[in-house]
């Protein structure tokens, strides 16, 4: 070896005086940029707070949406605009209970399918299919859903074009969910139940579904609080209606729309703020009882 | 057994669905377009005016095109920072603690405001701080519409590159940290290299998000027809017109109106496409 | 405990030194007091848990890459005290090869090698550079393995040639002290011995301490030997001495493998 020796490095103090000084500099940012990131959680509902809380009383839940001469004379006498959101509340909850009937059973069936054939192409494809679905715009499942079922079924605006397409957007969310807590399932568990000469779906429905139940729960009720807050593609579908209304084929109000038509109307402006709070209240229980449930499973 | 072969067709059957909601899909936005496809050709894409004045009618795409691109373009400019910084505050700095898990739910919390709460609260708040600051004279525009995208699509970069940077193995930053590394210089020289593609990959899927948004967007864009002029012009977005301009539309507007949602479904599933591609090489 | 002449001349003297985690919930280590001798090899030995791992990585300090740890007393590197040292300086001078091979998977065979000053933003030329990367590679015995694959990245490399090129990428900063965290537990027979005959070769130069499972590494190779039992060091002095005539029953129950 006849190349020379290595000499041993020195790092001056003010290398390393400078390195820690960006060191902090850093630490610091970072917890300050995620402090940043998170503060329009607390202005946004601070602000729906404030301006939202004294709509809110008895009739907010009882009453239809007032129409714009009812908002005027109240504000001109200096009172609270009168009436409340029955019609929106009623609409989503229609809404989401026939978009779930669609899409909780076939989510959860294609769920088990894709578990089943986990490796075969078919089976692939239809998870990437469903995959692409779920980064499809919700605008564009509106434009969708009017296409299908405004133009051809319905012939006209109703509550079951926008549960369709509502319905897509929930279908994505289960088929994972469902897929990922078959996944977690011991395959013993089937494998015993199949062993003692259970039928198949017998299997699915006593073992898979309740031992999974925990999980589908938590992808059930994320992919409603998802489409809960939806607005775009209601606004091509279900248009919106000043009453209550049960029947599929006729248009229905939603509370997303609502915020929409009250957000267009100076009269009614007022009511965004009571409206909002209200959804944003639904969509956070639902978000925290998933959650609950989520973590309870962790204790099996 | 029968009742098994039963089973088996019936968990086929329902798979289908999925075949027939994506192909249809595909099929009546393209059947959709056709009329102004016809009408327009290629130039659908390229040309400016939108004109619904009756035997004069013409629409074009690019004002929306470009509207949709600077605006996700932007959000993605804003986003990135506060994304990474709470992905690394999360799965680095505080990785484990309860303070990262409490930041970690209220990144869920903003996944979960509606579209168009966000709007509101841009319109409300946003919009005159644009106004005072003087950086929008109307306060609307790809400015506003970008900060209030950035805000919703951060959850989408954050717990994704959480996931990645926190699969850094241990091993590496310990090999760093003998050698004297800084933190800050761990992160940039092992962590950073190491998750870099999963990084990205968080990242053009948010970006995936930001680019079919509506109507916080529609609600904070201005509703111009035009080419959007600098960061603080007003313009329109693929979805905010869909959204704006379909209560009225029929024929050839529709039509044209349909032909942007299949532009805006094929762009987002291609840019989704390679986002998820990035995510399947890494496992 | 005392059963050893005083090493003249310690490179290390720790002092009452004692480990706790859960903020002093659970003591890793307890009230050692140990000196190093130089250009020697030093083995510490003990049942899983007994806190070897953490006297080893307290050393250059990266036992407080984890928090809620609490350490009390001092280590000396000559007379310098390291809990008062920039960790900075003292990792430079105190190496540490961990227990599985960890070459950087971004980097190169090249890049590996010179990570340390890259990392601590040392500058210095490319001749230097390309002589520091071909003495660290031809004093753990890589060079002429690896010397036309440079560029390429380590991973292709085996465990035994990866475990190699750590010991490198920590001798091209000259250290004056190098930790070894059970070094070979990951590698084959043919690999281990490579290793510990580099590390005999290696201790002309620098000292060594290493931590092991395994008792017949450490009688062949050790000059010193360090046993501890549930944080406490229960028994130090030259290997041969221990092996031969332990002077602690637990130390002669664990090396005639009634436990561990």
């Amino acid at each position: 070896m006849n190349a020379q020796a290595i000499q041993a490095p020195t790092i001056s103090t003010s290398n390393i005086d400078s390195r820690k000084l960006k060191n902090k500099a850093f630490r610091i940012l970072v917890i300050v940029l995620s402090a940043l990131t998170i503060s329009p959680i607390a202005l946004i509902l601070g602000k729906l707070i404030v301006k939202g809380i004294r709509q809110i009383n008895l009739d907010f839940f009882y009453q239809n949406a007032p129409n714009t001469l009812e908002a005027m004379t109240a504000i001109s006498n200096g009172e609270i605009i009168p009436g409340g959101i029955a019609n929106g509340i009623t609409g989503t909850i229609f809404l989401v209970i026939l978009a779930s009937l669609m899409a909780i059973p076939i989510g959860i069936i294609i769920g088990i399918f894709l578990y089943e054939n986990q490796e075969k192409r078919y089976a692939n494809l239809i998870r990437n299919l469903s995959d692409i679905l779920q980064g499809v715009p919700s605008i564009v499942l509106g434009l969708i859903a009017y296409l299908w079922v405004v133009k051809n079924i319905t012939n006209g605006f109703s509550a079951l074009a926008g549960s369709v397409a509502l319905a897509i957007m929930m279908l994505p969310l289960i088929i994972r969910a469902t897929e990922e807590t078959m996944k977690m399932i011991p395959g013993t568990l089937k494998e015993a139940g199949l062993a003692l000469g259970v039928p198949y779906y017998k299997v699915i429905l006593r073992v898979l579904i309740p031992s999974g139940f925990s999980g589908l729960s938590t992808g059930i009720l994320l992919s409603i609080s998802r489409v809960l807050g939806e607005t775009a593609p209601l606004m091509l579908t279900t248009l919106g209606s000043p009453v209550i209304n049960w029947d599929v084929s006729a248009p229905t109000s939603a509370v997303p729309l609502l915020i929409w038509e009250f957000y267009n109307d100076p009269n009614m402006v007022d009511l965004i703020w009571s409206s909002s709070l209200f959804l944003m209240g639904f969509v956070l229980t639902l978000n925290i009882i998933s959650k609950r449930i989520s973590a309870k499973r962790k204790v099996i | 057994m029968k009742s098994d072969k039963i089973t088996k067709y019936t968990l086929f059957i329902a798979s289908l669905v999925i075949l027939f909601v994506s192909g249809g899909m595909v099929f009546s936005l393209i059947g959709g377009s056709i009329p102004a496809f016809k009408e327009f050709g290629l130039q659908f894409i390229f040309s400016t005016e939108w004109n619904p004045t009756e035997d004069r009618e013409a629409y074009g795409a690019l004002p929306f095109i470009t509207g949709t691109m600077f605006t996700s373009i932007l959000a993605l400019i804003i986003c990135l920072p506060l994304a990474f910084a709470t992905a690394l505050f999360i799965a680095e700095y505080f990785k484990r603690s309860s303070l990262a898990s409490i930041l970690s739910s209220m990144v869920d919390l903003l996944a979960g405001i509606p579209s168009i709460v966000y709007g509101l609260w841009g319109f409300y708040t946003l919009r005159p701080l644009m106004i005072e600051l003087g950086w929008s004279a109307q306060g609307y525009g790809i400015l506003t519409s970008g900060i209030i995208l950035a805000i919703m699509i951060i959850p989408y970069a954050t717990s994704l590159s959480a996931e990645i940077i926190s699969m850094v193995p241990n091993e590496l930053k310990e090999a760093a940290y003998s050698l004297g590394a800084t933190r800050m210089e761990v992160i940039f020289n092992v962590i950073l290299p190491n998750a870099r593609s999963g990084i990205i990959a968080s990242f053009i899927l948010a970006f995936g998000r930001a680019l079919g948004e509506t109507m916080a967007v529609t609600m904070l864009i201005g509703n111009a027809n035009v080419i959007p002029k600098g960061i603080s012009g007003v313009g329109n977005t693929m979805a905010s017109v869909i959204a704006n301009q379909f209560g009225e539309a029929d024929g050839l507007k529709l039509s044209s109106l349909i032909a942007i949602g299949l532009l805006l479904f094929l762009i987002t599933g291609i840019v989704n496409a390679i986002g998820k591609l990035i995510i399947k090489k890494l496992s | 405990m005392e059963n050893i002449d005083r090493i003249k001349d310690p490179i290390l003297s720790i002092k009452d030194l004692s480990i706790a985690y859960n903020k002093g919930a659970k003591y890793a280590v307890k009230d050692v007091n140990v000196e190093v001798k130089k250009n020697a090899i030093t083995a510490i030995m003990g049942p899983s848990g007994c806190g070897k791992s953490t006297l080893l990585r307290a050393i250059n300090r990266m036992h407080e890459l984890y928090p809620s740890i609490e350490t009390k007393g001092n280590i000396f590197l000559h007379d310098e005290d390291i809990m008062k040292m920039s960790t900075i300086q003292l990792r430079r001078k105190i190496g540490m090869v961990f227990q599985r091979p960890n070459p950087f998977p971004t980097m190169s065979i090249y890049d590996n090698v010179i990570a340390g000053y890259k990392l601590n933003g040392i500058r210095i030329s490319k001749s230097e550079r390309d002589n520091i990367v071909e003495q660290s590679l031809r004093n753990v015995a890589l060079w002429d393995e690896v010397k036309d694959s440079l560029f390429k990245k380590g991973t292709f490399l085996s465990g035994g040639q990866q475990q190699r090129l750590c010991i490198a990428r920590a001798l091209a900063f000259q250290p004056e002290v190098i930790l070894l965290d059970e070094p070979t537990s990951a590698l084959d027979p043919i690999a281990t011995s490579r290793v510990e005959d580099l590390l005999v070769e290696l201790k002309k130069k620098y000292t060594i301490v290493l931590v092991t499972h395994n008792m017949s590494q450490a009688a062949r190779i050790s000059d010193y030997s360090m046993f501890m039992y549930l944080g406490d060091l229960v028994e130090y002095g030259k290997t041969k001495m221990m092996f031969t005539n332990p002077r602690d029953s637990k130390t002669e129950e664990y090396l005639t493998g009634k436990f561990g």
